[in-house]
């Protein structure tokens, strides 16, 4: 299946009803959109996720948060992108929320107060890739043990791990 | 993971409770899932799931890996359904590559996830029942399900991690007498389930210990992230083979179970009624699968066939090279979902441009219907998380990874 070329700017992609809704929203949140591979990517400002997430919800945009995860574009700085999955189940669409990170400051605000879905996941990402989250219940690590050192997924971490 | 340096997670905040530590070597925690309970009597009061016991670094391990090497890594994460964790992986790859994948794979591909669907339910009705006490029913699922696996073994070479959908098609063309198989199984298959469903739906006891218990609400279903027949038994109707149709699922009719009550019985009702339905799936894509090439046009991508690569120079070049270097994939970024039959199964996949992906993240549907648990589970009695835990059907494999 062949797609159409990307389409990115916010201009270009004003008229969505996603990226119109969080520009009516706050507009200095959006930093950019992109519409590539029927895939919706927004991103916004590390200030603003939390409430563009909590905007969504409570406007019945999304109903569901499918995935929260990060990626490391180790050694671009910012090297951290976060995105979040969102779904909604009434319209039938997908939306990725995205976030860039520097490495020296992973620190973000959780959106587990707002869905309680996000909550393992970003254990897990504090685990495996050292980001933190402000205001998450109870972040530890999940899949490795308490006292390792270092956090595996990012790309300056060996893939066969410190011997 | 945090049995190794610090002791349980939980103080007893009153005198009265205590802690109960539950697996991970308990026979009902389908795995290694480790559970602490905070119990007042035989109440539980607080409910906290210890995971990582079976971390493998397998998101690690696929950036290290070209991406056709990542195919039987993908097999490894949820080990009852393994054709539709390849499903999803592959259609993410071929969702960046931008391949058309020819009706006859894409037909083969929904027969065997149906099928594969069907084997993933009957672990989870025997393993089920057999916590709730009918240890009969185990057999009787595991009976059908061997037969499953011959047929996996005939079209792939393995029972269980069978890497068979490739990027870009299937591995190889279905032998001789496969289809025959197929049809052979589908017609007696329900049959078969109308025989659990003697054992089981009828049954006081079992009704007794499912009816009632570790109930969810819609709201806070989806508020968890639950998904699949678990999100469907609490009201909410929504599968992604209907709604979000892939990999040709608009080609076929189907209903979608669902239930209101959110207990662990709906959640029951839902993945039986699944099993019927699964099984017309394949049976229609069983009398309407096109004839045709199981793989894509693609030379740069797909393995030519063994007699071109002997006898073309063209085909030898393109082998050597996708098996030595990889092929490139262009740079982006796509998030397949598919309906697993756990629930939304979802791969995040990065490129950058190179032969390796640069992220393979999987949005395992156990790992979020796990967080649901203690919500089912909080103010029950202890019998009651046995039930609850097999009725969320989770495989401990996909969700440490």
């Amino acid at each position: 299946m062949p797609f159409a070329a990307p389409i990115s700017g916010v201009d270009q992609l004003k008229d969505r009803p996603m990226v119109a809704a969080l520009l009516g929203w706050n507009a200095s949140a959006v930093q950019d959109a992109r519409f590539d591979r029927d895939e919706l990517t927004i991103y916004v400002t590390r200030e603003s996720i939390r409430g563009a997430i909590e905007f969504l919800k409570s406007q019945g945009i999304t109903d569901f948060l499918s995935d929260v995860t990060c990626a490391d574009y180790y050694p671009r700085e910012p090297r951290f992108e976060m995105a979040y999955h969102l779904l909604s189940i009434k319209n039938k669409q997908r939306v990725r929320l995205k976030v860039r990170l520097s490495g020296e400051d992973p620190v973000i605000e959780s959106v587990t107060p707002v869905w309680p879905a996000a909550n393992f996941f970003e254990r897990e990402l504090f685990d495996l890739f050292g980001v933190r989250f402000l205001g998450h219940p109870y972040l530890r690590r999940i899949m490795m043990p308490e006292d390792w050192q270092g956090h595996p997924l990012r790309k300056d971490y060996p893939v066969e791990g410190y011997r | 993971m945090g049995h190794l340096s610090s002791p349980p997670v939980l103080d007893p905040t009153a005198d009265r409770t205590m802690i109960l530590n539950m697996g991970p070597q308990h026979p009902s925690t389908h795995g290694v899932l480790r559970l602490l309970l905070e119990i007042d009597g035989e109440a539980v009061v607080r409910m906290v799931p210890d995971i990582g016991f079976l971390h493998t670094g397998i998101e690690k391990t696929c950036e290290a890996k070209f991406y056709q090497q990542v195919v039987p890594l993908t097999d490894r994460i949820d080990y009852l359904c393994p054709m539709v964790n390849n499903l999803c992986y592959v259609m993410a790859v071929e969702k960046l590559l931008g391949l058309e994948i020819p009706p006859r794979a894409q037909w083969m591909r929904v027969l065997l996830a149906e099928l594969q669907r069907i084997s993933s339910h009957l672990v989870w009705l025997g393993t089920h029942a057999m916590d709730i006490g009918a240890m009969s029913v185990f057999l009787y699922c595991f009976r059908e399900r061997e037969e499953l696996l011959r047929i996996y073994e005939m079209v792939s070479g393995q029972r269980m991690m069978t890497s068979y959908f490739r990027i870009g098609g299937l591995a190889m063309e279905p032998p001789l007498g496969f289809f025959e198989a197929v049809k052979k199984f589908l017609k007696i298959f329900p049959e078969r389930v109308d025989e659990y469903e003697n054992l089981l739906t009828g049954n006081f006891i079992f009704i007794d210990r499912l009816k009632g218990v570790a109930i969810v609400s819609a709201e806070d279903a989806l508020a968890l992230g639950l998904s699949g027949p678990s999100l469907r038994a609490s009201g909410v109707d929504f599968d992604i083979r209907r709604d979000m149709p892939y990999c040709g699922y608009e080609k076929f009719s189907f209903k979608v179970p669902v239930a209101k009550d959110g207990d662990v019985w709906a959640r029951y009702i839902c993945r039986v009624q699944e099993l019927r339905e699964s099984n017309k799936i394949a049976q229609q894509a069983l009398d309407g699968m096109p004839s045709g090439s199981i793989k894509a046009e693609a030379p740069k991508v797909v393995l030519p066939d063994r007699e071109k690569m002997k006898t073309q120079m063209e085909a030898l070049i393109y082998h050597f090279k996708i098996v030595t270097e990889g092929f490139t994939v262009p740079a982006g970024e796509v998030y397949q979902a598919i309906e697993s039959p756990r629930g939304e199964m979802g791969y995040y996949v990065v490129s950058d441009g190179t032969a390796k992906p640069m992220r393979v993240h999987m949005r395992s549907p156990s790992y979020a219907n796990l967080q649901a648990l203690p919500k089912m589970c909080e103010g029950r009695l202890i019998a009651d998380v046995v039930a609850a835990i097999g009725s969320i059907d989770i495989v401990l494999g996909e969700i440490d990874r």
